[in-house]
């Protein structure tokens, strides 16, 4: 029976990379010696390298990110300095030495695509998708190491033109991230909407083309190329959770494909998807017929499952990293599954709780209202669960721990105030305001970075080998810390005062501008909390290459990307892919010698430890 | 050059922040601690949780004790009184559930750090606790739902039959209101026929729209229902009265509406606040292009008997505006011809078909 399986699973290796003969795969590190480095580092089709890839890139994109959000912030604390020291930079973008309003919307713009699909879609999922769905499930590669291989340069490609955006003279998009039209279909509306809306729309395109071979081939291997004995009730939560985002992605995506096909449609090509019955610029249109709320029908049918795909993977990754070094099993693995088919499934009805005010029929309002209050419950059970992994661990505070732990503690806090925003009578007052900024930050914004952060400190040592300084990640996780509680906490107290977002300034207003002292803050704040950023900037980039060696299970971890050895290869295990027996929590189990039992190690090798059913299994 | 200079001395500071940081890996790894390390640092990160805990939830509280008047915009309206009671009721719960889930967290963490010697408690799952978990979020969530629901059917119920109708109109970059003069209704308009005089795109062919006055700001009576009918020419914006806790896009070929009973008078606003300066304000809160952020509208409420004068006072569009009015009688002198003209061809065209 035995010997008939492992054929079985050589033959699904023969599907990973047909032609090449199990002979060669002992030789697998010979064998990849003699590529050229053009096809081994940059067009590479080793899911090991696009994840370092995807993972260099999104840094790159979070640094931009970053600093357009300390320029706006500039602008937000101190409405009244000048800005003329920029010039040198941002040439006629400063005017009689402000930022040009046109630009302070260009920057809130940019900062947001860059940070949500860039950085937190593209960085993150392509990032740990990549690097951990074959190694945790068994597999060599991922189904197909050629699309994924594209699906990369088509993100890449994608950057590059929303790059290029940047610098072309009307600006990059300036009508906010969500792109509302008429303001984004309009050149005469403002001048982003010209040629820096037309890259958008394109650069958005190639993405979402990225995403969706990048989807297709994660849910694939997931379903086809685990390796013996990985059921799906055996996989870690990671993979649980990277798996239902690229099902989220697979059928959100093509949606905002179509909003931007309708919208370059009624740019371009004189069609009405969302144009009617406009006067601009002295002139009357003569679009009718169109509606602006079904593009945000549409925009919200991806945006909404958009939060879900950018913070179900830093779920996934925190309750595994949460359990390692709780050395503790994760609390109610199946609810932990199950709250995250349930996030998966209402993410797709829930969309119109961005629309409650927005002229929507107020009876879909209540519909929403209703739906978007359960999605709270799964939420609550994850929390809970996670809490009760800590209760009686044995607590390592490793950086990736740190990070978990803030996860936890910002995606409570960020969470919570999604109750008030998804009950529509107080949103009348809510919507748009500072609370929302402050609420979608941290629960999505700041979680998921902190998420990214864990997962590249407790994977680091399988991506280069060696070990990050825990040093600095202290203080990187410190100061990180500290700093999004400063910005983001105040930030409701404006919020609730009503401050509107996407505001060049607020001084016009007597209503809004008694919190002057209290957005210097912010602006101190959040600069600081950037500039904390180059620790690990600095920590990362040293330490692949004079950092710690590392060895080959540094956090004495169970699931099967320990089981490589230090340095990979193409193909991953240089002989056969090992089998999986148990689940991947088998942490601190009584009467096991170790605090922990990899997956691959039958219960015939711990009778000591075994359940009264597990005795008799393999 | 000054820029040169500075640029060298980052990167020299950066140069020697890395020296000193290989030092101190170096004399770790020979002095032996980075061994010791582990206990040390895990006991200090440990400590650093309870600290963050106990300053932050103090600093938290002070400061939000301290910003709390400022946070409250005055209520002027009487949906406004109902939202904000929720708001806060809400707020009290999800506080609690703030501060037990975060005590938890840190209180665990600290509680439960790595000790020499000990095992973590094997507790893979309890199918009880997560019931228990499931349910009371469920339940909670049921009654702010249900809760929800009532005052949003009612605030966008339809409005009462006698309320005093306005509408707003949002253009870059600012707003103009329209009101029904005497017949209270509000004449026809179409985009079509907009231009530097003519805003809101008058027909003025139709007879009810004779009367309509355009107003610099909004003037409402106090305790009477109000309906707001909103409108936009070009971009989406958006109405946003934060004292009356109103809301509402702004959508181009999609009128949209609000009502809400203003409670307390300009005036009486001010004496409150004991600021004589206070006004309503009107806010744009979708953003529409680069003037967003100025698009302001002073609101005033009146006494109902002040209102109903300076109702009398306006003046309509089409008074203030003769040639407008002119013109479109021209057109409708010739559209009569036309159309006499096409009654007699008519008969013609039938029998051409």
């Amino acid at each position: 029976m035995a010997a008939n399986l492992s054929t079985q699973v050589q033959g699904g290796v023969g599907v990973t990379e047909p032609g090449i003969s199990h002979e060669e795969h002992l030789h697998h590190d010979d064998h990849h010696h003699d590529q050229h480095w053009l096809f081994k580092y940059v067009f590479s089709t080793d899911h090991k390298v696009i994840a370092k890839q995807f993972l260099i890139t999104g840094i790159f994109w979070a640094i931009l990110g970053g600093t357009l959000s300390s320029l706006f912030r500039l602008q937000l604390g101190w409405p009244e300095a000048t800005m003329e020291w920029l010039t040198p930079v941002f040439g006629k973008w400063i005017e009689a030495g402000k930022l040009s309003p046109d630009f302070y919307l260009a920057l809130v713009t940019m900062h947001g695509t860059i940070m949500v699909f860039f950085v937190l879609t593209a960085g993150l999922s392509g990032t740990f998708s990549n690097f951990l769905i074959p190694l945790q499930v068994g597999a060599r590669d991922m189904a197909s190491g050629f699309m994924n291989m594209l699906s990369y340069w088509f993100f890449f490609v994608s950057g590059i033109i929303m790059f290029s955006s940047m610098f072309i003279e009307t600006g990059p998009a300036s009508a906010g991230w969500t792109i509302y039209p008429p303001l984004s279909a309009l050149p005469q509306a403002i001048p982003g909407s010209g040629m820096g809306m037309t890259m958008w729309l394109v650069s958005m395109a190639l993405f979402i083309v990225s995403q969706l071979l990048g989807g297709v081939n994660y849910i694939t291997t997931v379903i086809n190329l685990r390796t013996r004995g990985m059921s799906m009730s055996k996989l870690p939560l990671t993979i649980w959770s990277f798996f239902l985002t690229a099902v989220l992605g697979l059928l959100s995506f093509p949606v905002l494909f179509s909003a931007a096909l309708l919208l370059i449609f009624d740019r371009s090509f004189g069609t009405s998807f969302f144009l009617s019955d406009i006067y601009i610029a002295g002139q009357a249109l003569n679009h009718t017929g169109g509606s602006p709320v079904l593009f945000q029908h549409l925009f919200w049918f991806l945006g909404h499952p958009e939060v879900y795909i950018v913070i179900m993977p830093a779920m996934g990754m925190v309750s595994e990293i949460l359990a390692t070094n709780a050395r503790k099993p994760i609390f109610g693995y199946r609810a932990m599954i199950g709250s995250l088919l349930g996030i998966s499934l209402l993410s797709f009805v829930v969309w119109a709780h961005h629309m409650f005010v927005t002229g929507m029929n107020p009876f879909l309002g209540s519909v929403f209202m209703f739906l978007t209050l359960i999605i709270a419950v799964p939420s609550a059970v994850k929390t809970f669960n996670w809490l009760a992994t800590l209760w009686r661990g044995n607590i390592r505070f490793t950086t990736a721990m740190l990070f978990s732990i803030g996860f936890v503690s910002l995606f409570i806090s960020g969470g919570l105030t999604g109750i008030i925003l998804g009950n529509a009578a107080l949103d009348i007052q809510m919507h748009n305001t500072y609370f929302v900024v402050a609420h979608f930050h941290l629960v999505m914004g700041s979680s998921a970075f902190f998420g990214l952060f864990a997962g590249v400190y407790h994977w680091f040592p399988k991506m280069f080998g060696r070990m990050m300084d825990e040093k600095l990640g202290y203080i990187h996780f410190w100061l990180t810390f500290i700093g999004v509680y400063l910005v983001f906490m105040p930030m409701h107290y404006v919020g609730i005062a009503g401050f509107p977002r996407r505001y060049y300034a607020w001084t016009g207003f007597d209503s809004f501008s008694q919190f002057a002292d209290l957005n210097k803050f912010i602006s101190i704040a959040a600069i600081l909390a950037f500039f904390a950023q180059f620790v690990f900037i600095f920590n990362f980039f040293y330490s692949i290459f004079r950092g710690r060696r590392a060895t080959e299970n540094p956090w004495r971890s169970t699931t099967l990307e320990w089981t490589t050895p230090l340095h990979p290869g193409h193909g991953n295990w240089p002989g056969e892919i090992p089998a999986v027996y148990r689940w991947p929590y088998d942490y601190s189990k009584p009467g096991a010698e170790e605090d922990f039992i990899p997956q691959n190690v039958p219960f015939s090798k711990t009778q000591s430890s075994n359940l009264p059913y597990e005795s008799e299994m393999e | 050059m000054t820029a040169l200079g500075i640029l060298l001395v980052l990167v020299l500071l950066l140069v020697v922040f890395g020296l000193l940081f290989r030092l101190q890996i170096l004399t770790s790894i020979f002095s032996g601690s980075s061994a010791r390390d582990f206990g040390m640092s895990n006991r200090v990160n440990a400590v650093l949780m309870i600290l963050f805990m106990v300053i932050g939830g103090a600093a938290f509280a002070w400061s939000f004790g301290d910003n709390f008047n400022k946070m409250n915009p005055p209520i002027a309206s009487v949906h406004g009184h109902a939202t904000e009671r929720m708001f806060w009721t809400t707020m009290i719960i999800i506080g609690i559930v703030f501060v037990l889930t975060q005590v938890a967290l840190f209180v665990y963490s600290y509680k439960y750090q790595h000790k020499e010697g000990r095992r973590a408690y094997f507790f893979p799952h309890n199918n009880k606790i997560e019931i228990i978990w499931t349910v009371i979020p469920a339940i909670v969530m049921a009654g702010l739902v249900f809760a929800g629901w009532k005052e949003w059917t009612r605030i966008t119920g339809p409005a009462p039959k006698d309320s005093v109708v306005l509408e707003v109109m949002g253009k870059q970059f600012n707003w103009l209101v329209r009101y029904p003069g005497t017949d209270q209704k509000l004449g026809v308009v179409n985009y079509r026929l907009i231009d530097a005089t003519n805003e809101f795109g008058f027909d003025l062919t139709d007879k009810s729209g004779l009367d309509d006055f355009i107003a610099g700001e909004i003037h409402v009576p106090k305790g009477h229902p109000v309906l707001l009918k909103i409108r936009s020419r070009d971009v989406l914006h958006a109405v946003y009265m934060p004292h009356f806790r109103v809301q509402m896009y702004a959508v181009p070929g999609m009128p949209t509406k609000f009502w809400f009973t203003p409670t307390k008078t300009t005036d009486e606003m001010r004496a409150q606040l004991g600021n004589p300066k206070f006004n309503y304000e009107l806010a744009c809160n979708q953003i529409c292009g680069r003037g967003h952020f100025a698009m302001k509208l002073n609101i005033v409420v009146d006494e109902p008997d002040d209102y109903v004068a300076w109702y009398a006072q306006q003046k309509s569009f089409s008074e203030q505006n003769p040639d407008v009015l002119a013109s479109f009688k021209q057109k409708e002198e010739k559209l009569v011809v036309k159309e006499a003209a096409a009654a007699v061809a008519t008969p013609a065209t039938k029998a051409s078909l």
